[in-house]
């Protein structure tokens, strides 16, 4: 058989039943991508013979004597294609991980099918853009602004990764080829709850290419929690490695590490697992009831479990002012049970690493993490090892939205490695995604809210039952997190907070973008639009009657930490802007008589950074040739940061941003990063950046003052050269100089994250509901966000469209399903849909003119907060225009329609 | 997703050489099903499409379907003039959960035999009563309408080793007039509920309903019922609605009913 790919033949020959994609991936195009590896998301399309097939459904001896085209194939030579660039010019991307298969089919498309893009690109996901960046590159957008000198802080600088994005050549996490790579496949427990009574090995170590087989006997036993925070007794340690006992179905059982996936399936098949079938609990109530099987009974307090007796990893017990006299002095009160179900991050790139031993004996894990510097930490914990025996890095990561805050693969990877020597790859599959990563926590959330007759909120009770399934991983802080913020931006006497998270024989749950917040904002900003609906007053009207104000105190479950201060306080203006923007609006007008037009609206705030302290170091200096390098900690995932820290960096050295080489998320470049989570790549690593940058400038200053003998204020920096008194050095000259003088231009800054601000988003929705069909159209979306200063207005607007159409996945379709024996039903993309270009509408987003003391240039963090009010206010845009509240997302149709049919039957 | 269980491709050129039949093996269409989920049972696939068969077959009698015609060779046919029910054939492709990059490989055949109560490809040659040409490995032959071959989901008339050859729409059906109607819980997503109206030039109406139920159902009638009539039929021979995370059953129920008095609409307009 013969084969040709970009125009080259190869003589490697397929595997009878192995598929396109990784055939293509094994002769080294990495720019072909598994996003689903079943047909669902188009990461992977190729074109055969000039048609666009997805490579992981193609059996891959049918490309025998046929043309086959990848990403890497698409430019001609150095030039783009035009689709490439059009990507480019438009930054259709965030992660980038689609990108290859989007381009791939944009570029094939015909005008017919490029009229009709929701049809034409149902076949390609992307879970960060929300879709409008990817529309304004097959049209020709330009969105990108050519970078000169200065062109920093405020301009849409692109994204660095720009070019290797859309050529395919951007590393993720697998795209190297490893010499002797061995690969894991991990034996996953069929029962909810069991203990491992025996493992018997021989069978699966006869499989020819399996090197070994891992159980919990090779495992160290030190306990740890898979969620990583920079102080690590927050979370509980109640997981190790391999466990004795199994408490979900899927938990891994045992890895079995072979010189092939084919081999490492089929040990996993012939492994034999005795276990002792204990009994099960699946609903967060009955677990906390006595009586309930125990999940971590056997832990001692050095778990740090909340109350292990009754399974609750976290309690949250608070009460300000008088309940009962709140509610007494109220006119209108709304008591409603909302639901906010399991739902999962759906990452493009799957969870996945590569370790091996180097030949200095030290572990090093290539990993798809946004905390690689507290992934280091706990293995080296874990494993009993020095810090400095183990480094973890990451290049691209291939999105996270919370889900890579976690220690989920790193773990058994290092196993793999240590017992071996060899390396070692572990890559989850799509179906693993669903049925042993981990989800956002389902919340049963009961609030009652109080308001007197001039719109005065008096009384806001909150109860929060949140099921963090069978391990704590992010429990408590996410219940923490859930009872905070989401009623602390209401001023009100009287407050009372009941929290429990509880162990649930089921899939664990962990970090989601917004952290609790999109579950508590759902039931608390539907109730409060119940409220000003009691009481004839104007939601927003309401809103802005009871919000807290600058300088007042916020009270959630606790009374803020004096660490969290008003930066700046833009939720005002975020109001009145989704106030104009939906007055003035007529949307659906003409719409058949069936289609009934609503509007609805919510808010959210949240604080800036986590609590606790969050750290990121940066180092920066000077090159020989004249240009700036420097390092970070912080994970590009597609949230932008390091397009942020560039253009942080060019404003502060008055350089073109592209001047400024950057590497990022490496242990081994030194100094600590506590990880891009909490919203925190912008406000702590560009806040360390801006630090070392100005600390980089006065040095080179200095220094130049010194060398040129001009005074001190009369030298400044240029884009090639630094300006002393009117005589320009170029940079390189100056750096010789240095260097001969024994002057070292080299800076470091950090940050540690105290004190934090606040930030605020408010969604506003013109919907149409079909009271046939229960369908829903968007007719408007607008959102305003406080970002403070806004460093890359582009970027930034596609992090607000992104959650936003994130968000409209929960609120409209996704769920996923637990069956009577804990089993995940649905863990496919064909039935846990995720928003297509057709489902997502285009939000206008508008920004606060708000500038914040704390953040680098006055910005805040808008990463995780554009989705948290999404939900809401289309909830409030529901019983806006059908008169029924519905109190459990998602807003399906057969759902919808249900519950207008039992309204209308009263 | 790769097979690694697969240990061989057979890539027979001539019936004589589909044969022996034995435990492990599947027919490979397009692949979009096969490959798109593990398989650890299979060991051993046998390729159709080496088999060369003619995708589409236009006669005097009808349509000739081959199993292995894509999606997107039935989706670019240019039908005769005369048959009015031709548009049913695109509405259906659009039906499809699968984007048009799938259409390029996946088959009409391999749709029907998933037999999923969403599988636009039942929907369509249903509604025009398709028959099915099945051959067994015995190198028998007997034809089944699609109604009948479809028992429910991922359940169907073939016995092991056996397997679509074609299906046949006649000239009648692609003659008559038609109407169809579709929702799903997505935009462009898999189907809730499927109905497609067909009204003869002898007045003759048949109601085919797919995706909200179980297996495909149709009702015919010698002329145009009234709306009570038309409801009351599908009431009493649904025996069941069908229940998956696509939709509801109530709601199924309830847009096939809107849909059936929908198609009955239209198709009565002119008649």
């Amino acid at each position: 058989m013969s084969f040709t790919v970009n125009g080259k033949p190869f003589a490697e020959q397929p595997a009878a039943g192995q598929c396109l994609r990784t055939f293509l991936r094994d002769l080294g195009h990495f720019g072909v991508k598994k996003g689903c590896d079943a047909g669902d998301c188009g990461a992977c399309t190729v074109y055969l013979d000039g048609e666009p097939v997805h490579s992981c459904l193609m059996p891959a001896f049918r490309a025998e004597g046929r043309e086959v085209t990848t990403i890497e194939g698409l430019a001609k030579g150095d030039e783009l294609h035009p689709m490439q660039r059009a990507f480019l010019d438009a930054q259709g991307f965030q992660c980038g991980f689609c990108t290859a298969g989007m381009i791939m089919t944009a570029a094939s498309l015909n005008q017919a099918q490029r009229a009709d893009l929701p049809r034409a690109l149902k076949g390609n996901l992307c879970r960060c853009t929300g879709y409008r960046a990817i529309e304004d590159a097959i049209a020709g957008k330009r969105n990108t602004e050519d970078g000169h000198a200065g062109c920093g802080v405020g301009h849409n600088v692109p994204a660095p990764a720009g070019p290797g994005v859309v050529t395919g050549k951007a590393r993720f996490t697998l795209d190297v080829a490893v010499e002797g790579l061995q690969h894991i496949k991990l034996v996953r427990s069929p029962h909810a709850h069991a203990r491992i009574r025996a493992i018997d090995k021989s069978e699966a170590l006869q499989v020819p290419g399996v090197i070994a087989v891992l159980t919990h006997e090779d495992a160290p036993k030190t306990a740890f929690s898979t969620a990583r925070h920079e102080v690590r007794t927050i979370d509980a340690d109640d997981t190790t490695v391999l466990d004795t006992v199994v408490r979900y179905i899927g938990q891994r059982v045992a890895a079995v590490v072979a010189d092939s996936e084919a081999a490492a399936e089929e040990g996993c098949r012939k492994l034999k697992v005795d276990y002792d079938i204990l009994p099960a609990v699946f609903d967060p109530e009955q677990a906390m009831t006595p009586g309930a099987p125990l999940l971590h009974g056997d832990k001692g307090p050095d778990a740090r479990i909340y109350d292990a007796s009754r399974n609750l990893i976290h309690a949250v017990h608070s009460e300000f002012g008088s309940l009962e006299a709140g509610f007494a002095q109220a006119d209108a009160i709304h008591e409603g049970t909302y639901f906010v179900p399991r739902v999962q991050h759906a990452h493009l790139e799957t969870l996945c690493a590569i370790a091996w031993i180097d030949a200095g004996g030290r572990l090093n894990i290539r990993s798809s993490t946004q905390v690689p510097f507290l992934t280091r930490q706990e293995v080296a914990r874990v494993f009993g090892l020095a810090e400095d025996r183990v480094r973890v890095f990451c290049e691209r990561v291939g999105g996270g939205f919370g889900a890579k805050q976690e220690m989920m693969v790193e773990d058994i990877a290092a196993l793999a490695a240590l017992k071996t020597g060899k390396p070692v790859k572990i890559e989850f599959t799509r179906e693993e995604q669903f049925v042993a990563a981990t989800t956002r926590h389902p919340m049963q959330v009961s609030v009652k809210i109080g308001a007197a007759r001039d719109g005065t909120l008096t009384a806001i009770q909150m109860h929060v039952v949140s099921n963090t399934g069978a391990y704590g991983n992010h429990g408590a802080p996410v219940l923490e997190h859930a009872c905070s913020e989401s009623i602390s931006v209401y001023r009100c006497p009287n407050k009372k907070v009941d929290g429990y998270a509880a162990y649930t024989n089921t899939v664990p749950a962990g970090a989601f973008r917004g952290y609790g917040l999109p579950q508590t904002s759902f039931a608390v900003e539907s109730a409060i639009d119940e409220v000003a609906r009691a009481l004839g007053i104007d939601a927003l009207e309401f809103r802005r009657r009871n919000v807290v104000r600058q300088g007042e105190p916020m009270i959630g479950a606790h009374v803020s930490p004096d660490d969290v201060i008003y930066g700046s306080y833009g939720l005002d203006q975020c109001l009145d802007l989704v106030d104009a923007a939906l007055r003035e609006d007529s949307a659906g007008a003409t719409l058949p008589p069936e289609w009934l037009i609503g509007q609805g609206t919510a808010l959210t705030m949240i604080d800036t950074v986590p609590p606790g302290g969050h750290y990121s170091d940066t180092y920066i200096w000077l090159e020989s040739d004249g240009g700036y390098a420097m390092t970070i900690g912080t994970a590009e995932f597609g949230n932008g940061t390091t397009t942020v820290h560039q253009q942080v960096a060019a404003t502060v050295l008055g350089v073109t941003p592209s001047r400024i080489k950057l590497t990022q998320s490496d242990t081994d470049h030194g100094g600590h990063d506590t990880g891009a989570y909490g919203s925190t790549g912008t406000v702590i690593g560009g806040r360390a950046t801006q630090k070392a940058a100005e600390a980089l400038r006065d040095t080179l200053l200095d220094f130049a003052a010194k060398h040129s003998g001009a005074a001190r204020d009369a030298c400044a920096l240029g884009d090639n050269a630094v300006i002393c008194a009117g005589q320009s050095i170029p940079l390189a000259d100056l750096r010789q100089a240095a260097t001969v003088a024994g002057v070292v231009l080299s800076a470091h800054g950090a940050t540690n994250g105290i004190p934090r601000s606040v930030a605020f988003n408010v969604q506003g929705f013109r919907i149409a509901v079909n009271r046939i069909s229960g369908e829903i159209k968007i007719l408007r979306s607008v959102q305003a966000a406080d970002a403070g200063t806004v460093i890359n207005p582009m970027q930034c607007r596609a992090q607000v469209e992104g959650g936003v159409a994130q968000a409209l996945g929960a609120a409209l379709f996704e769920e996923i399903v637990i069956d009577g024996e804990g089993r995940v039903t649905n863990p496919t993309f064909r039935n846990y849909h995720i928003p297509a270009f057709a489902d997502i509408p285009r939000t206008e987003v508008l920004f606060a003119e708000t500038s914040d003391t704390l953040g680098p240039f006055g910005a805040k963090s808008m990463s995780e907060s554009p989705y948290n009010p999404v939900a809401a206010a289309l909830g409030n845009a529901i019983r806006d225009a059908t008169g029924v509240r519905c109190y459990r997302l998602p807003f399906k149709p057969d759902r919808l329609h249900a519950t207008l049919t039992a309204a209308a039957t009263g | 997703m790769d097979l690694n269980t697969i240990t061989e491709v057979k890539l027979p050129k001539t019936r004589g050489e589909l044969a022996p039949w034995r435990a492990g093996d599947a027919f490979l269409g397009g692949g979009t099903w096969l490959f798109s989920e593990p398989q650890p049972k299979l060991t051993r696939l046998v390729d159709l499409t080496t088999l060369g068969w003619e995708p589409l077959t236009a006669n005097a009698a009808g349509l000739e379907i081959a199993a292995t015609c894509t999606v997107a060779q039935l989706d670019a046919l240019t039908a005769p003039v005369e048959w009015t029910a031709a548009p049913l054939i695109g509405q259906c492709c659009r039906a499809f959960l699968a984007s048009f990059k799938i259409w390029n490989a996946a088959t009409v055949g391999g749709n029907i035999c998933m037999s999923l109560p969403a599988g636009p490809m039942i929907s369509l040659t249903a509604a025009l009563d398709g028959e099915a040409l099945l051959w067994a490995p015995d190198g028998s032959e007997r034809r089944v309408t699609i109604v009948d071959f479809v028992k429910g989901p991922l359940s169907n008339a073939l016995a092991p080793g056996e397997l679509i050859r074609s299906i046949f729409l006649p000239k009648a059906a692609l003659t008559a007039r038609t109407a169809f109607r579709q929702v799903s819980l997505a935009n462009h997503g898999r189907s809730g509920a499927l109905v497609i109206g067909r009204l003869a030039p002898n007045g003759a109406f048949a109601l085919t309903i797919t995706a909200s139920t179980p297996r495909p159902i149709k009702l015919a009638f010698d002329a145009l019922p009234s709306v009570e009539n038309l409801h009351a039929r599908v009431e009493s021979e649904v025996d069941a609605w069908y229940d998956d995370i696509h939709g509801l059953p109530a709601w199924r129920r309830h847009m096939t009913l809107h849909f059936a008095q929908e198609v009955l609409a239209e198709l009565s307009e002119g008649a």
